[in-house]
């Protein structure tokens, strides 16, 4: 069997359906087989863009997603994809041709050391130089990038070893000697942050993307509600508790809900969930951190101690530490009451914000477009954002209800994620509708991937707020920078209408509440993907605002 | 604080890369590295002293145990450890009274002379980085050529 054919086969075993990718000389061999087996290969314009939807599909689907690229500059064209996965932890193959192993090293055509480019964005990487490596470098590599913290592995496969024939062997069993994904949680610890949770009088849960990754939405809602505890999320764990319960307050951080960076703030104990405690989370936490105790829980043991020092850690998947959790509530009957003192202002400083946040006052504010999105889409629709205004608009005023639906490129901040991870997402969730809250400036990065949404037929949204402008920097440049406006103007062009009907899409474009509310009602019953541009003011803020390095209960507030 | 890190890893090509890049990409400093294979020939050893405070050195170690090539990561006790380095130096010599009192000085520190001439005498010394640099600055006076380091080797003492 040759290496290629082996590639296949050991992917078929992994359960992969679809790849997305992109051919060329480097990796001929392996596309010569998608003409031989069932995996469906979607074809892209750009191989950022294949990583991109390799990545949306494999947070939606929590298997790894798969893209293909070619040697040289195919594979550096899916860095920008590789490092995306890397920073949010999305389980990701990718699948790169190589020149022969004899030219290797020898500046041939198309030839790039992407195992060294890639080293610090990937979670680990492969470069069989015999065919007969094939099998285990794929069920290794599937193993490694959706155990423990999930992340995105590289195998690089140089054309003679795709190419040339060995027996294969295919091993359901092996060993990674210095791989252990996941640690059993300490139970004592637990009980331990049980106590403090217990004896704490204004605790607050802080979920992360982990809280997502590992699905712990059951647990966690059960922790909250059982013990009374207010919630609120990172940007990247949007979702993780729904955004209509009682007790959510919403994501905190630079552009957090008011209410929740007040009750973070406030808060004299926190059970920190599956998250970092980025700058862009927490702002500076040593405001508060002195009279704040910390729980935290994550699978990383690295990530404990890192960039904030706790009091308890719990070292585990987070589903695992909070199951723990929910069973010593149980066989304590503990309980607390839905009347303290504590929960009382939580409930008031959240009614306050819900009536006195400004939001634009123009009919097509970011706050209303949003809420009208939230309103026509069913819940279980899956939502992915770009990066910029938008998708802090869309942080703050799309409300996510079931957990799990949201996602968002936001640990790099890649412009040019959201639409071709949307379609990831899609192929992932056929069943659901699957719109990418975008900016023009964002959109524009990505934006030939609608050949792919059109040609393989994945309709799904692209919900553009188009203010022709690079809107978050333009912003920036108002506040920090005297109004200094440098490179940020988009000049109106391309109209994304038309954009939208070259490439055989739908484009419609909605000017008021009433054209937005026929659009949104109309992609949702297209078969072909649609492109919604909807005009907004490019002066629009997005605020509240926790300028950088400044601590949360500094927000600066519309006015 | 000094610290020394034993890491075993995989002998396989491209760990020592991936090894020293994390510590460019987390922002630590390698102060010295010795790698070498192990007794059995499927691993190597790394020996590597850096400079940092204590949530550092504990966040470094974590950073290297998360790697999937590491096999085991440790920080050594100094105390606890048998960790040597091997100098060489080589000396000016101005008169011939210099080389009677550079032997002197390479007796007292268990070194050994080679490649005696009449103008520089080269100098082999095994010991502590800190012993070296004891040493270092008594020859100093006279004239240090050259010097090469091998990086600190280090195991833990039995039973300790």
């Amino acid at each position: 069997m040759t290496g290629a054919k082996a590639l296949m086969t050991a992917m078929e075993k992994e359960g992969v359906k679809e790849v997305f990718g992109l051919p060329g000389g480097a990796n001929l061999p392996m596309y010569d087989e998608f003409a031989r087996c069932d995996i469906r290969h979607i074809l892209v314009r750009h191989e950022q863009s294949a990583a991109h939807m390799a990545d949306g599909f494999g947070r939606v689907s929590r298997k790894p997603g798969v893209c293909f690229a070619t040697s040289g500059p195919g594979a550096t064209n899916i860095l920008t994809g590789l490092a995306t996965a890397q920073a949010d932890s999305a389980p990701m193959v990718a699948v790169t041709g190589q020149v022969p192993v004899a030219m290797i090293g020898k500046d041939a055509f198309q030839e790039s050391d992407i195992i060294g480019m890639a080293n610090p964005v990937v979670k680990y990487s492969f470069q069989p130089r015999l065919p007969g490596e094939v099998p285990e470098s794929v069920r290794k590599g599937f193993y490694i990038a959706e155990t423990g913290r999930p992340g995105p592995v590289l195998l690089d496969i140089p054309k003679d070893v795709q190419q040339n024939e060995a027996p294969m062997d295919f091993p359901d069993e092996f060993t990674i000697q210095g791989y252990h994904p996941w640690n059993d949680p300490d139970v004592a610890s637990v009980q331990k942050a049980v106590d403090m949770l217990v004896n704490s009088e204004r605790p607050i849960i802080l979920a992360g993307g982990g809280t997502i990754i590992s699905s712990a939405f059951a647990e966690l809602q059960s922790v909250a509600e059982t013990l009374m505890i207010p919630v609120v999320t990172t940007f990247k764990g949007k979702g993780a508790f729904p955004e209509n319960h009682p007790l959510s307050l919403g994501p905190i951080g630079m552009h957090g809900h008011a209410e929740a960076n007040k009750m973070m703030a406030e808060a004299d104990c926190v059970l920190a969930i599956g998250t970092r405690f980025s700058d862009r989370s927490v702002g500076t936490f040593e405001a508060f951190e002195k009279r704040l105790k910390i729980i935290h829980m994550d699978v990383d043991p690295a990530e404990i101690g890192k960039n904030q020092t706790t009091n308890i850690s719990v070292v585990g998947d987070v589903r695992a530490s909070l199951r723990i959790m929910v069973k010593l509530l149980l066989q304590k009957s503990l309980k607390k009451s839905e009347d303290s003192v504590w929960i009382k202002h939580v409930r008031e400083t959240k009614e306050y914000w819900k009536e006195n946040l400004k939001i634009h006052p123009g009919e097509m504010g970011a706050a209303k477009i949003l809420r009208k999105l939230r309103e026509l889409l069913p819940k279980e629709s899956v939502v992915t954002t770009e990066v910029g205004q938008h998708q802090m608009w869309a942080s703050l005023f799309y409300d996510v209800i079931q957990p799990g639906t949201f996602f968002s490129s936001t640990g790099l901040g890649t412009m040019g994620w959201g639409f071709p991870a949307s379609i990831g997402a899609k192929v992932a969730r056929p069943d659901v509708p699957v719109v990418d809250i975008a900016g023009d400036g964002s959109f524009s990065m990505t934006e030939n991937s609608l050949a792919t949404a059109v040609l393989e037929d994945i309709p799904v949204i692209v919900f553009v707020l188009n203010n022709s402008t690079l809107g978050m920097v333009a912003q920036w440049q108002r506040t920090f920078y005297d109004r200094r406006m440098v490179g940020v103007d988009q000049g109106g062009c391309p109209d994304y209408v038309k954009l939208a009907e070259s490439y055989g899409a739908q484009g419609i474009r909605a000017q008021s509440m009433d054209e937005l509310d026929k659009a949104i009602k109309s992609a949702l019953s297209s078969d072909v993907a649609t492109v919604i541009d909807i005009p907004i003011d490019p002066e629009e803020d997005v605020l509240p605002f926790v300028a950088p390095g400044t601590s949360l209960s500094d927000m600066i507030l519309p006015s | 604080m000094w610290a020394i890190l034993s890491i075993l890893v995989e002998n396989k090509p491209g760990i020592l890369f991936k090894v020293t890049h994390l510590f460019r990409s987390r922002n630590f400093n390698i102060d010295s590295i010795s790698v070498g294979v192990t007794d059995d020939e499927n691993y190597s050893r790394m020996t590597i002293t850096t400079y940092g405070d204590d949530k550092q050195i504990i966040q470094i170690v974590k950073q290297l145990d998360k790697m999937i090539d590491t096999v085991e990561v440790k920080q050594l006790d100094e105390h606890k450890t048998l960790f040597r380095e091997l100098c060489i130096f080589n000396i000016k010599l101005s008169s011939a009274s210099d080389s009677m009192e550079v032997n002197k000085l390479v007796n007292a520190y268990g070194g050994k002379v080679h490649d005696v001439k009449k103008d520089s005498l080269m100098v082999e010394l095994t010991a502590t980085p800190a012993q070296i640099k004891a040493f270092e600055e008594l020859v100093k006076p006279f004239g240090i050529i050259d010097v090469a380091r091998t990086g600190v080797a280090a195991l833990q003492r039995s039973g300790a």
